[in-house]
């Protein structure tokens, strides 16, 4: 058990940037948009919480930079998505290529930079309980912050009013018109706090993980936190489960690594995208042909009001 | 008192378009692109009047240049073939990328293992191997995809990943050529396994492979049954199923030859250009052919058409990276452009916008 601790911990820290991004994504697709563009968001907003950090030493104000870029670039998704009706998928496509190549650029000076970003601030009393404690309660504030945006997502998306119109508008968008609230803003809505919440994401890689900048950091975690939203099955909490899971293999790579054993190290980078598989897979095998449960019935359809049918 | 005239926005849906807009309408959203990617540049301190003169010099300033961008257009126009035919079905191909690797990873295992000396018998084997591969990885996709109704999108995502990391396994392993100073390639190939190049540039045989590829797409999608049946199921899946048409199989077969198409590319890169198998052998080809297929809505001339202008942006990135010392991504922020822009500038194909002067009062 004293030997997993730090695994166990390090899971958690590795999956925190993976449970934003799946957090933010849940949001958005529960509206009906399916933004596959997470890698780009994450690495935008790893740039600007950096640089933003990197010039006023607050590492709060780089988080709201991130959050605010990560909106800003899903306003040209949502625009796309809702108000002409375009193709999702490309969208989605051209926001990770926008904001890969976007950051690489902006980022070319701010490569060997630090920053102090977040440091650790272990949670009185919770974090003197064995095991639970050194695992989930000595960490940094975004990390306690995603505990409690998850549970709180939660709570939001199954048991409030507003809730249940964007359940609704990822539904059947017609009857949200009907009921005189705008399908369309919703799902804008969503869809900019969705992508501000994965850009969050990546700036806790620049700011709390690994406290640089470096081109394409992210490394494939939006990628991965895109399936993670169907294993989570648009469920906030299992978010969580799936995150960290993640996080954990991300964890063992690095350790078995570091062991120097001679596995080979391809081997062990193919490892979170073969899981990705095989877990889709198993949820898929499991519900059979009526497929996912949670899937929102409107997700990745454009909707108009002249053409409803 | 005169009120002043208000003008008001009337949309009407458009039903038929013609020649001409499917003409203009392309170049417009691509100019557009381009200066909405300009103006985003110069938000990101780059010149963007310096940037595109860079690209243009470099790709098209010189014989060389020019030469490099159809060495370029080859895997795009190949790769761009291969996801037109799954999206053509509706369906998702975004694993181009990895279908190369494996497609590269296989005639190098050919190269390695079945060596010949004989040209053509040994670039044959390439090539089906290659096919098979690439074929194999885009069947994994199509086959949970019928059975399970796994999402291809996410599938043939992590599939690149792990065909690229897989490639990575055997150029970094036992495939290393131990003469190479530690440099992570295999053995350059022998002379049997290359592809011909032409006219003393850079310029291979994967050329004509390319051409054929797309007169063949052409010919299967409009005059073969296996081709309406795509399209039917592409155009509105329920009522093929319900003409009888079977969607699972067509989901494999489909993926399956896309995945072979892009295969080729892998081997005709590498066979034709590199003459080795490395790490990072392709820029992207995979995701770029997405652009090409999307931009050329999925018809065969204009991915050549389109290829060929990917062609420019890619010579022109590679200018930019050695003069401005710009990061090679820095293209991707005029691809994401582009196809932000081709998307936006669908409105105008499906309405027709008018200004409607009204008296107000």
């Amino acid at each position: 058990m004293e030997v997993l601790i730090p695994i166990l911990a390090a899971a958690v820290r590795s999956g925190t940037p993976i449970l934003y991004a799946t957090l933010g994504e849940i949001l958005t697709e529960r509206s009906g948009v399916q933004n596959l563009g997470l890698e780009g968001l994450m690495l935008m907003g790893a740039f600007m919480g950096f640089s933003v950090t990197h010039a006023t030493g607050n590492p709060w104000l780089g988080v709201i930079a991130a959050f605010v870029t990560g909106a800003a670039i899903s306003l040209v998704h949502a625009f796309l998505s809702v108000s002409i009706g375009a193709n999702q998928v490309v969208s989605g496509l051209a926001v990770a290529m926008f904001g890969t190549g976007a950051s690489a650029l902006l980022g070319r000076k701010m490569v060997g930079l630090t920053v102090t970003g977040f440091g650790k601030i272990p949670v009185p009393v919770l974090s003197g309980i064995p095991v639970v404690g050194p695992v989930f309660f000595d960490h940094d504030p975004l990390v306690y912050i995603s505990y409690g945006l998850a549970f709180f997502l939660y709570w939001f998306i199954f048991h409030t009013r507003p809730g249940l119109n964007l359940r609704a508008v990822g539904e059947s968008p017609i009857v949200v018109d009907a009921m005189g609230l705008s399908a369309a803003r919703l799902r804008y809505a969503y869809t900019l706090v969705g992508g501000g919440l994965a850009a969050v994401g990546g700036s806790y890689l620049s700011l709390a993980y690994t406290k640089m900048w470096s081109e394409g950091m992210s490394a494939g975690r939006g990628w991965i936190a895109v399936a993670l939203v169907i294993f989570a099955l648009w469920n906030p909490v299992r978010a969580i489960l799936g995150s960290y899971l993640f996080g954990g293999v991300g964890a063992m790579q690095l350790r078995i690594q570091a062991a120097g054993t001679s596995f080979p190290a391809p081997i062990l980078m193919m490892m979170p995208y073969i899981f990705t598989i095989l877990v889709l897979l198993a949820i898929s095998v499991k519900k059979g042909k009526g497929i996912l449960l949670g899937s929102p019935g409107a997700l990745g359809v454009p909707y108009s009001r002249e053409e409803r049918t | 008192m005169i009120l002043p005239m208000k003008y008001r926005v009337v949309l009407r849906r458009r039903f038929k378009t013609g020649l001409l807009f499917e003409g203009v309408l392309p170049v417009l959203s691509v100019a557009a692109a381009l200066v909405f990617a300009g103006g985003a540049l110069s938000v990101f301190g780059v010149s963007p009047v310096a940037t595109y003169r860079a690209m243009f010099r470099g790709a098209l300033g010189s014989g060389y240049g020019f030469s490099e961008v159809v060495v370029k257009t080859i895997p795009l126009v190949i790769s761009g073939i291969a996801v037109a035919l799954a999206f053509r079905m509706k369906t998702w191909n975004i694993g181009a990328e990895g279908q190369i690797y494996l497609g590269a990873l296989a005639s190098a295992a050919m190269v390695r293992y079945f060596p010949s000396g004989n040209q053509a018998v040994m670039l044959l084997t390439m090539t089906v191997g290659a096919a098979l591969a690439g074929g194999a990885w885009g069947y994994m996709a199509g086959f949970m995809k019928s059975r399970w109704n796994v999402n291809e999108v996410i599938t043939t995502l992590m599939l690149n990943y792990i065909g690229l990391h897989l490639a990575d396994y055997f150029i970094y392993g036992s495939w290393r050529d131990p003469s190479s100073l530690g440099f992570p390639m295999t053995p350059p190939f022998p002379p049997s396994a290359r592809l011909p190049q032409f006219f003393g540039t850079r310029v291979h045989l994967g050329i004509v492979a390319a051409v054929i590829l797309v007169l063949v797409f052409r010919l299967v999608i409009r005059w073969t049954r296996w081709g309406f049946e795509i399209r039917a199921i592409g155009d509105n899946p329920r009522a093929a199923v319900y003409s009888g048409i079977r969607y699972g199989r067509n989901v494999e077969l489909v993926l399956f030859i896309s995945g072979a198409i892009a295969g080729l590319a892998g081997m005709t890169e590498i066979a034709g250009l590199q003459g080795r198998l490395q790490p990072g052998f392709s820029p992207g080809y995979g995701y770029t052919a997405i652009i090409v297929a999307w931009l050329a809505r999925l018809n065969p001339w204009a991915i050549l058409v389109v290829s060929f202008f990917m062609g420019v942006l890619l010579v022109g990135g590679e200018t930019i990276q050695v003069i401005m010392r710009l990061p090679l991504a820095s293209v991707q922020v005029i691809q994401g452009c582009i196809l932000f822009s081709v998307l936006g500038f669908e409105f105008f194909r499906n309405y027709r916008v008018f200004l409607v002067r009204k008296e107000s009062g």
